[in-house]
């Protein structure tokens, strides 16, 4: 444990260092000036501490962003609008529901590619330019199409932009994973004269699950950030996107970075939580420690 | 129906079978040409060096390959026909066993596809397990077994739902010298237990000779038969029969063949 945590925490105190400086140099500027209207100047040890406090800091440096952070975590009932536990909740559900359409769609489309040729030849161009439209020009259109069909809640547009984005990666990974079986595998079900239902079951499959459980981390992170996203667009109000987009807009550096470092630890946990259930089915499946 | 039942009644028939493969470099002769029987109880060796058909030979038996020519009965029926009622089980070079089934899981596969029921699965792992000398390993993962471990669990696996032929092809290639011997011993052994017929596809004169009642030599370009010899070895057979007069003359015998149908290419 402590061999792995060690480079991990030097890489972190490395950045935080880095950060520290840069938010000096950065912050420095508005002090300069505030000192050059008052007609006074002032020195490089009066300027940094001065760098360390403001209310609207070019680059807050990390110890204003773990107070936001902690302010919005702990400081609030979490039914507040300013609490970060309630806006984090509200991404990790779209996160959640794009992530599991995200996974249906592209096990079923892995599927059909595999099992017909056809699929393969009209479907996969397509879901691989699919990939290259950037989300943030397509996500306002799902937004007002969704609108227009009559469908009031943002939660559905929200899960489809984020399933856009995760279903590819399990999409690619799956068809490798159900074709891994090798020529000889698949012989030997032949010799026991099997279907191909039983193909499917017995072979396909199970093979494929450790390519399944690979993608499913980048899939999770795909569709934590296609539900960011789809929390930025017009009009947004819940939501860590949300939460990024008014600090932006009203000038609140703060409160973008809380929300941006809030959405990094979602990541993070979802990533562990992914890991997790990946260890335990690694289990089940035999594979050694 | 019943004939085929009794020892000595020909369980594999080919006649003229050819096997012509379309390439891009123009058609490959796997098979040509080739006429053999092999009886009931039979321990058949096919011998020759790569690209002489031996294994296109075997595959064509499972119905895994379809010849072009000629006619291959399997039991009395056609080879297709023979896969669907289970005539033969298959062991191929590569144990290929399921690494997220355990062995006992891995031996049930066959079961399961051929519904055979919880309690008769269970029953026949035992029994199989207990065959190939694996008794107690049946809750391992094959990452837990030596090679030879996984390659006798491959041939539990084919013995399990009783076909009475087992293919078996290039099965102890892999496998060191020491290994070798043993498992050569213990085919000999199952084979006697179990009175299937065998057919075996190797490298080794050796092997082919301590193993075989029947003894296929063929040669590559076309793949053919070059030389059947019936072993005339007693159905016993110690290790060290191997140092015995007449298995030396089975082995040259064999290796003249060899030769013989290399023709000037050596």
């Amino acid at each position: 444990m402590r061999e792995k945590a060690l480079p991990v925490l030097a890489v972190l105190g490395i950045i935080v260092v880095i950060w520290y400086a840069a938010a000096v140099w950065m912050n420095s500027t508005w002090v300069y000036d505030q000192a050059e209207r008052a007609g006074t100047t002032v020195s490089f040890a009066e300027m940094v501490p001065q760098t360390m406090a403001q209310e609207r800091p070019l680059l807050p440096p990390p110890h204003q962003v773990a107070a936001e952070l902690w302010k919005g975590v702990a400081g609030q009932a979490v039914t507040s609008k300013r609490s970060l536990v309630y806006h984090g909740f509200v991404t990790f559900r779209g996160t959640m529901m794009g992530f599991a359409l995200g996974i249906v769609f592209g096990v079923a489309m892995a599927v059909s590619i595999v099992r017909f040729r056809v699929m393969e030849m009209s479907v996969m161009p397509w879901a691989i330019i699919s990939q290259t439209i950037p989300i943030v020009a397509l996500a306002p259109m799902i937004l007002t199409v969704a609108n227009q069909l009559g469908i009031d809640s943002r939660e559905v547009p929200k899960a489809i932009i984020s399933a856009y984005l995760s279903f590819f990666p399990v999409l690619v990974s799956m068809v490798k994973g159900l074709r891994s079986p090798d020529a000889m595998q698949l012989d030997l079900l032949k010799t026991y004269n099997a279907s191909e239902g039983e193909t499917f079951w017995k072979l396909r499959l199970p093979a494929s699950m450790p390519y399944f459980f690979a993608s499913l981390k980048v899939a999770v992170a795909a569709a934590l950030i296609g539900t960011i996203v789809g929390e930025l667009p017009t009009g947004a109000i819940e939501g860590l996107g949300a939460r990024m987009l008014i600090g932006s807009q009203f000038g609140e550096p703060l409160i973008m970075w809380a929300a941006l470092f809030a959405a990094a630890i979602l990541a993070g946990l979802l990533i562990l939580v992914v890991g997790a259930v990946e260890q335990m089915a690694r289990r089940r499946m035999g594979v050694p420690a | 129906m019943k004939d085929t039942l009794t020892a000595g009644a020909p369980v594999i028939e080919a006649k003229g079978l050819n096997l012509t493969f379309q390439t891009g470099d123009g058609p490959v002769h796997a098979l040509k040409d080739v006429n053999l029987t092999v009886n009931r109880g039979d321990f058949v060796s096919f011998i020759g060096p790569s690209g002489c058909g031996k294994t296109t030979f075997l595959r064509c038996v499972a119905a895994l390959e379809h010849p072009t020519g000629g006619s291959l009965t399997v039991n009395g029926m056609s080879p297709d026909e023979a896969r669907r009622k289970r005539a033969y089980g298959y062991v191929f070079q590569a144990a290929g066993l399921y690494p997220w089934r355990t062995i006992a899981g891995n031996i049930a596969l066959p079961l399961e596809i051929m519904g055979f029921s919880k309690a008769e699965q269970a029953e026949r792992i035992e029994r199989v397990l207990d065959l190939v000398e694996l008794k107690g390993f049946g809750k391992k993962f094959p990452w837990q077994l030596s090679g030879g471990m996984q390659q006798r669990a491959s041939i539990a696996r084919a013995l399990a739902f009783d076909a009475d032929i087992l293919l078996m092809d290039e099965p102890f290639g892999a496998l060191d010298e020491i290994v070798r011997d043993r498992l050569n011993e213990e085919v000999l052994k199952l084979w006697a237990a179990t009175g299937k017929t065998i057919g075996f596809v190797t490298h080794s004169i050796p092997e082919a000779v301590y193993l075989s009642t029947k003894i296929v030599v063929m040669s590559p370009r076309p793949g053919r038969i070059t030389d059947v010899i019936d072993s005339p070895l007693p159905k016993e057979r110690p290790l060290d029969i191997r140092d015995s007069r007449e298995f030396i003359e089975i082995a040259h015998r064999v290796r003249e063949g060899l030769r013989a149908g290399h023709g000037d290419e050596v």
